[in-house]
Parts: C-alpha cells; sequence; structure tokens
C-alpha cells in the first residue's frame, strides 16, 4: 500500500511538473507574429487560412514554381514575419524616371535569379541600373493600408514650404484594374497614391501580395496571369481564394508592440530622436480611417514613417526607381518591429533598403539627402546619447 | 491496392482464429540466440507464431500512444495515435528458400505499405540473393526498425527525416554471413528501383530524401530508368559490438524523357555508419547512428535546398531492475536517453558567408517497463531546439508520450 501511495505521489508531482517543463510563449512583444486585437470569429479563421498560405505554402515544380524564381514561399523571404536576409534579396532594374521601364522585354522589372531544373534564371542587362531591395517586415500593413491617402498628402511638403529641409512627395502610380480604390481616394491625373514597397510603389496589399506570388515565385494568378518566363498569359497557380486569404492575413497581423518603453535611456532616447529631426519624416503616430476590418477602423498608432518618399541622397541613388519616385527617393520605413529584426535575419542586423547596414548606427550614418542634417546631429551626440538613442529604437 | 491488402489482412486473421481454436498447435518460432545476431538479421529475428506443422509463420507488431505536445506554449491538446501495425508472414518453401513479408497500416489506415516482401536463396551462407521488395540497408535503423524494440515512441528524426525510413524499394541483390569464433561478418548488395525528384521537389522546403517515397509508383517502375544502389557491410565482434558501414546512392532526377535530356544526371548519395553495443557487466545498451548525405542540387536553385546534410542519434538504455514484477516472469524496468540531431543544410550564404541552419536537436529521456522482450510499455518526455535556414532564435518544442509496442 505505501509503495502504491508513493507511486501515485510521483505520479501527481510528474503531472504538475509537466507544465513546468514545457516551453512558454515568448512574451507578446518579443513576437512580430499575430492577429490584431478585436477580429470576429470568421476574421480569425480567415487570418487563420492566409498564415497557412503564407508560412507553410511550398511552391515546388509540380505546383506552380517557376519556372523562374526568387523564393519557394512567401515565408522563405519573411521568417517571422519580419524583415527579410540578403540570401532572398530581390534585385529590380530598368527603370530610371517616371516614365516606365525601359527593360520588361528582358525580364524587368524584378530579376528571377533563381530557376527550376532545365531553366536558365534570369541575368542582369549590361549596363542597366538596379537595386537590391531586402524583404520588409509585415507586421502592422493593415494600420498602414488604412490610414486615409488625405492624411498621407497632409504630411507631404513637396516644396518644402515650412523651410525645414524635408519635403516629402507621395508615390503617384496607375492602379491595376484589379484593385479596388480606397474610399475618399485622391487622384491626380489619373494616378493615385501608393503606399506599400521601398519605393511605395505598390498601391495595396492585393497588388503586393499578387505581384510577389508572380515575380518572387513564378506562380500566376488571375490577378497577375502573365508567366515571368514565356510573358504568356497561363492559367492561374494560386486561387483568388488563397490570395484573398493572404491579403487579409497581412492587413491583420499585429503592429509591434514597444518594449522597455518606461526605461529612462529609452525615454531620453526617444526625445534625442525627435530632437535629431528624425521624427519629421518617422511620424511616430499615425491613425486610420474607416475600414471593412473594424478591428483597424478609426486607431491610433504608432508606426514611425510618414509613407512618403524623400530624397536620400547620392549614396544610396541606385539608378533604379518605380512609379513617378526618382531614383534616389526612398519611403521611409516604418522602424516599428527595429529592436526584433534581428529575430527574423538570423542575428544579424540587415537594414537599409538592401540589407547595407550591419548596425543601426550605420543605418543612420548612410542617411544623406533630407536627412544628411540628422546624421550631422547624430554625429555630434555624445557617445551617452547616442547609446540612448540607439536603445530607443531597439525598443520599438 | 488497398482492397488487395486488405483482403490479405482479412485471410491472415482468419488462420489466426482458426489457428486459436486449438492453441496448443500454436508454437513461437524461437528466436536464434546461439549465432551472433547482426542488424541485417533484424528482418527475421522476429518472434513469429507457428501453426503445428505448417511451413508459414506468422507475426507483428503493433504500436500506440498518447501524447502531448507544446510548441512555443501553444498546444494542440492531447492526441492518442495508433502509429502502426504491421503483420509478417514468413515462410520456408525448403531448407534453402525462405520468404518473408510484412505489411505495415501507418495512422489507422492512412498509409498501407508492403515494407518487405522478399525470397531468399541461400547457394552459400556467403552467397545468397534476395529479390522482391527489400529494405534497402543504410543505418541500422531502416531494417531494424519494430517499435517493440526501442524504448522510445519516436523513431529516431535523424533515421525518418533525413534518411527515409522505412525505405523499401524493388529489386535484386545478395547478401552473406561469415561466421568465425570472435566475430561475424557479412556483406549486402543490392540494386533496386530508387529515387526521385520530390527529394528538391517537396513541402518541406528542403532538400527532403524522404520525399522520395511519396512516388506511388515506385513499386511498379523505376522513375528515371537507373538503379539505386545500396551496399552495406557489418562486423560484429564478441565483445565490443557491431559496427556497420552502409552507402545508398543514385540518380535521382528525370534527365530524360522520350530520349530528349531535361537535365544532367544528378546523384543523391548517403553515407552512414552505425554502432551497437551492451556494456557487459551494467548490461548498458548503446545504438548509434550517424549519416551524411550528398545531393546534386542544380546551381540555378535556392540555397533553401542544401547539398550536403548530416544527422544521427544515439540511444543509451539502462535496465534497472530484471525480475519477475506483477506476475510478468521476464520484465524488467529500464531508464534511456536518447540525443538526437539533423543539420539538413550544410554550409554558408554565398551573400553573407554566414552559417546556414535548418536544424533540429532533441533530447528524450524515458523509461519503460517490459513485460518481456516482446511487449513495452514507455513513458518519454522530448525536449526539442528547431532552428530556420537562417538561425534564428530556435522553436522549442517539448512532447511528453506514453506508448505501448508489442509484438503479437
Amino acid at each position: 500500500m505505501k509503495n502504491k501511495i508513493v507511486a501515485l505521489f510521483i505520479l501527481i508531482l510528474f503531472v504538475i511538473g509537466c507544465r513546468k517543463i514545457m516551453p512558454k510563449s515568448p512574451k507578446d512583444d518579443e513576437l512580430l507574429d499575430g492577429p490584431i486585437e478585436g477580429l470576429t470569429t470568421q476574421e480569425t479563421a480567415q487570418f487563420l487560412k492566409g498564415d497557412v498560405a503564407f508560412n507553410d505554402d511550398v511552391f515546388t515544380p509540380q505546383n506552380g514554381l517557376g519556372p523562374l524564381f526568387v523564393a519557394t514561399s512567401c515565408g522563405s523571404c519573411h521568417a517571422g514575419d519580419g524583415k527579410g536576409h540578403p540570401f532572398t534579396t530581390l534585385t529590380r532594374f530598368g527603370q530610371i524616371d517616371s516614365t516606365g521601364n525601359q527593360y520588361l522585354s528582358s525580364g524587368a522589372p524584378q530579376l528571377q535569379n533563381h530557376a527550376i531544373p532545365g531553366y536558365q534564371p534570369e541575368t542582369l542587362p549590361v549596363g542597366v541600373g538596379f537595386s537590391k531591395i531586402l524583404p520588409p517586415a509585415n507586421t502592422g500593413l493593415g494600420f498602414l493600408d488604412a490610414v486615409t491617402d488625405a492624411d498621407i498628402l497632409a504630411m507631404a511638403d513637396p516644396n518644402d514650404a515650412d523651410g525645414d529641409g524635408i519635403s516629402g512627395v507621395c508615390n503617384w502610380v496607375t492602379v491595376p484594374s484589379y484593385c479596388q480604390h480606397r474610399a475618399n481616394y485622391i487622384s491626380q491625373g489619373g494616378k493615385y497614391i501608393a503606399r506599400f514597397g521601398k519605393k511605395g510603389a505598390a498601391y495595396d496589399l492585393l497588388q503586393q501580395t499578387a505581384n510577389a506570388y508572380n515575380q518572387d515565385m513564378g506562380v500566376n494568378s488571375a490577378f497577375e496571369p502573365y508567366d515571368t518566363y514565356t510573358k504568356l498569359e497561363v492559367d492561374p497557380e494560386v486561387s483568388n481564394v488563397t490570395v484573398h486569404d493572404v491579403v487579409f492575413y497581412l492587413k491583420t497581423l499585429k503592429a509591434p508592440v514597444q518594449r522597455n518603453q518606461n526605461d529612462a535611456d529609452v525615454q531620453s532616447g526617444k526625445q534625442i530622436f525627435i530632437a535629431l529631426g528624425c521624427e519629421k519624416c518617422h511620424k511616430s503616430q499615425l491613425t486610420t480611417g474607416t475600414s471593412n476590418i473594424s478591428a483597424l477602423s478609426n486607431k491610433t498608432f504608432y508606426p514611425y514613417t510618414d509613407m512618403l518618399l524623400h530624397n536620400m541622397g547620392s549614396a544610396l541613388d541606385d539608378n533604379y526607381t518605380e512609379g513617378s519616385a526618382k531614383t534616389y527617393e526612398w519611403k521611409t520605413p516604418p522602424l516599428w518591429g527595429l529592436g526584433l529584426a534581428k529575430n527574423s535575419q538570423g542575428g544579424s542586423y540587415f537594414l537599409m533598403h538592401d540589407g547595407r547596414a550591419s548596425s543601426i548606427e550605420a543605418a543612420i550614418l548612410l542617411h544623406g539627402g533630407e536627412a544628411q542634417s540628422s546624421n550631422n546631429n547624430y554625429q555630434s551626440l555624445s557617445e551617452n546619447d547616442k547609446q540612448n538613442l540607439i536603445k530607443f529604437l531597439e525598443s520599438l | 491496392m488497398q482492397y488487395k491488402l486488405f483482403t490479405l489482412t482479412f485471410l491472415i486473421f482468419i488462420h489466426t482464429i482458426v489457428a486459436q481454436n486449438d492453441s496448443t498447435k500454436i508454437k513461437r518460432v524461437p528466436i536464434d540466440t546461439i549465432k551472433p545476431q547482426l542488424n541485417m538479421d533484424a528482418v527475421y529475428n522476429r518472434p513469429f507464431l507457428q501453426y503445428g506443422k505448417t511451413p508459414v509463420a506468422l507475426g507483428g507488431y503493433v504500436e500506440a500512444n498518447t501524447q502531448y505536445a507544446v510548441t512555443d506554449g501553444v498546444t494542440e491538446g492531447f492526441s492518442f495515435q495508433m502509429r502502426r501495425m504491421t503483420l509478417f508472414v514468413a515462410s520456408t518453401i525448403s531448407k534453402k528458400i525462405k520468404f518473408l513479408s510484412e505489411i505495415e497500416f501507418e495512422d489507422g489506415t492512412k498509409e498501407i505499405n508492403i515494407e518487405f516482401a522478399a525470397l531468399d536463396i541461400e547457394f552459400h551462407p556467403l552467397f545468397n540473393f534476395r529479390g522482391g521488395v527489400i529494405m534497402n540497408p543504410i543505418g541500422a535503423f531502416n531494417q531494424n526498425h519494430d517499435g517493440p524494440k526501442w524504448e522510445f515512441v519516436d523513431r529516431p528524426i535523424s533515421a525518418t527525416q533525413l534518411l527515409p525510413a522505412t525505405f523499401s524499394n524493388v529489386g535484386f541483390g545478395l547478401y552473406g554471413k561469415l561466421y568465425k569464433p570472435k566475430f561475424v561478418w557479412a556483406y549486402e548488395l543490392y540494386l533496386t528501383n530508387g529515387f526521385n525528384d520530390n527529394i528538391t521537389g517537396n513541402d518541406q522546403n528542403k532538400t527532403y530524401i524522404p520525399a522520395t517515397k511519396l512516388d506511388p509508383n515506385r513499386f511498379e517502375e523505376s522513375y528515371n530508368g537507373e538503379p539505386l544502389t545500396s551496399a552495406k557491410t557489418s562486423l560484429r565482434y564478441k565483445r565490443l559490438g557491431e559496427i556497420g558501414l552502409s552507402y545508398m546512392g543514385g540518380v535521382y532526377n528525370k534527365f530524360e524523357e522520350d530520349g530528349l535530356t531535361l537535365d544532367k544526371k544528378r546523384r543523391a548519395d548517403i553515407f552512414a555508419i552505425d554502432f551497437n553495443t551492451t556494456i557487459p557487466k551494467a548490461k548498458t545498451v548503446i545504438t548509434a547512428e550517424w549519416a551524411w548525405t550528398f545531393v546534386d542540387v542544380p546551381d540555378t536553385y535556392t540555397q533553401q535546398y542544401g547539398n550536403k546534410q548530416q544527422g544521427g542519434f544515439i540511444d543509451i538504455v539502462q535496465p534497472i531492475i530484471k525480475k519477475k514484477m506483477f506476475g510478468f516472469e521476464k520484465a524488467s524496468f529500464n531508464a534511456a536517453f536518447r540525443v538526437e540531431y539533423v543539420d539538413w543544410n550544410i554550409g554558408t550564404f554565398n551573400e553573407t558567408g554566414q552559417n546556414i541552419s535548418d536544424d533540429v536537436f532533441s533530447i528524450v529521456p524515458a523509461i519503460s517497463f517490459r513485460t518481456s522482450q516482446q511487449t513495452v510499455l514507455r513513458l518519454n518526455y522530448r525536449y526539442q531546439w528547431q532552428t530556420d535556414i537562417l538561425g534564428n532564435p530556435a522553436s522549442k518544442t517539448a512532447v511528453i508520450q506514453f506508448g505501448i509496442s508489442s509484438y503479437f
């Protein structure tokens, strides 16, 4: 009897112990993936479907990959929904001004640098201007999508009317016929305000997603039906439902959560960030308009971007552009999630549009053009202030 | 195909039920404990049942378990799993001709496979011919995979996700053994149907040799007309244990069709070393296997698909109590520990020079209770670190499993 009681006691201890020996969930502020709060049951179900399509669907020659491609799945480029790694960097080429791409017959705008067996990948035409583009983080995209055109336009200052050295312009683009215009959209000469991509040239997440299937994986859809190899219209290799699920997933990924925001150094760093003039482009706070996803409607959020194009100087001019952007103009990237970037980039920082900066400081020092004065201000900071600024940026 | 297998299974059971009407006629075929046994003997070295003097012996084993798994704090709750039920039929056609078949039902009837169905003809102990569906002798686990032999609910990751255990193919070959007082040496050499393009075209987003098993036609015809070569040599020295060196390789891609060239011939080659021993005094059993794979992935493909891989496991099983327990005459209580590792992509990124990860490491402490050598109840705890290709923070999984497995 005594032995049985001991055995039972050990069993109970084991069961209690089980809870202790199971891996815990990372804290919410340590992860970039996960849905926004307030989704309905149906919306959550669609989020999960999109999650599977984005992170688990792998394309092979049998189910539509290629024949030319860059990566084999969405998740290959966006590990943990964070920033990408140089091994999946995209190369775009062939456009130097707003007149359009002159190398479409040579495979532009995107170089498909891989091919399934039996095919040869594309190579860059000799002498063409090109940009390497690191895959961006996916988090909080629904909030950025729901900002009204009027709010974006209100932040623009094309002629630097306030004389602060910062202009900021919208990228005006022709919108594909499959995209629906936002409520209260603003147009100018038949062109519309785009907001996604490093040059801010994709109108919405549907265009971004359909292009990624087509240009990154060689997977054709009803939205982008032209094969990148044959240039012929072919049958869809991914269903409209799946594309919409992925778009919904991207729209409803949560915004990164700031960490250590009450830390004195972090708070000091934020003040330095503002004082240096960084916040003029990296706007800390934006507000969404009305969205058909109620959890995204009329929300204030903290992305640290103005979604506008800025002259970043000659060092970042790759002699390539998209839409109405100049070759030296880049869209202000959101800084939220910056501190978690290493967790999706294999433990190292790869920052700026092509990942050329291996630290936050290196990224700051690469700022030129309109941001040169902020760069200069940063260099004149004390070492302690620099550290506090970095701590603040790492908290985002 | 499934209908035929069901019919065969049904007939076997009818046969067994008839046999049970007179259980005195059912005999347990004694396992050969006189000759030193090698991994390659695992196919025949099973506890068969024989009815009277019929030349046919039957057997099989069953494995079931429950498990509770948590990955990074997220669980899908408890599951009960019917991992597999396997039926063996062995037949002695004459003194020197034997036939054995092994039919496996995995996850209920989700997968039904003929794992082994081969005719063995002995011309000389060193020269035996084997033909039919054979288990390719790569590593040790592929041929010696019966659930009741192991203290762990899960098969080794390196055996099933790096190597394609259990991997069988149609083919012919030779094997032989040389017995000496202090050692036994053996060899196996087979040519079979083999690999296919699934190795680099699969839903795992990595070079994944086990995906080659997904080709449903591999028992009907070769995917590319190129035979797969499997070879193994083993040496068991009386006191030291058994060491095996094995190789399996061949062309995996469809390089031509209708006489037209599609691609160059691309090979997948696997080398493995395995070892097992029992430490005499402590009766500690050590089993280990390590494998290296080399796959000719096209240069035009993404670095996601590695051309070099490696992995293996080591199991240590220590009997703690061995005596009559709960009425079981030859019961034993054992502690066991497994360490395993697989790297699906050895190399560095072209762009950064940094290490490519895509690996998994796990430890599995376990306890088991054996009512006899044929039946095991086992409690496992697995803790696993899985790292993506970039080497981002590992995903952590813990699994608690309780399972049973028994020959019948």
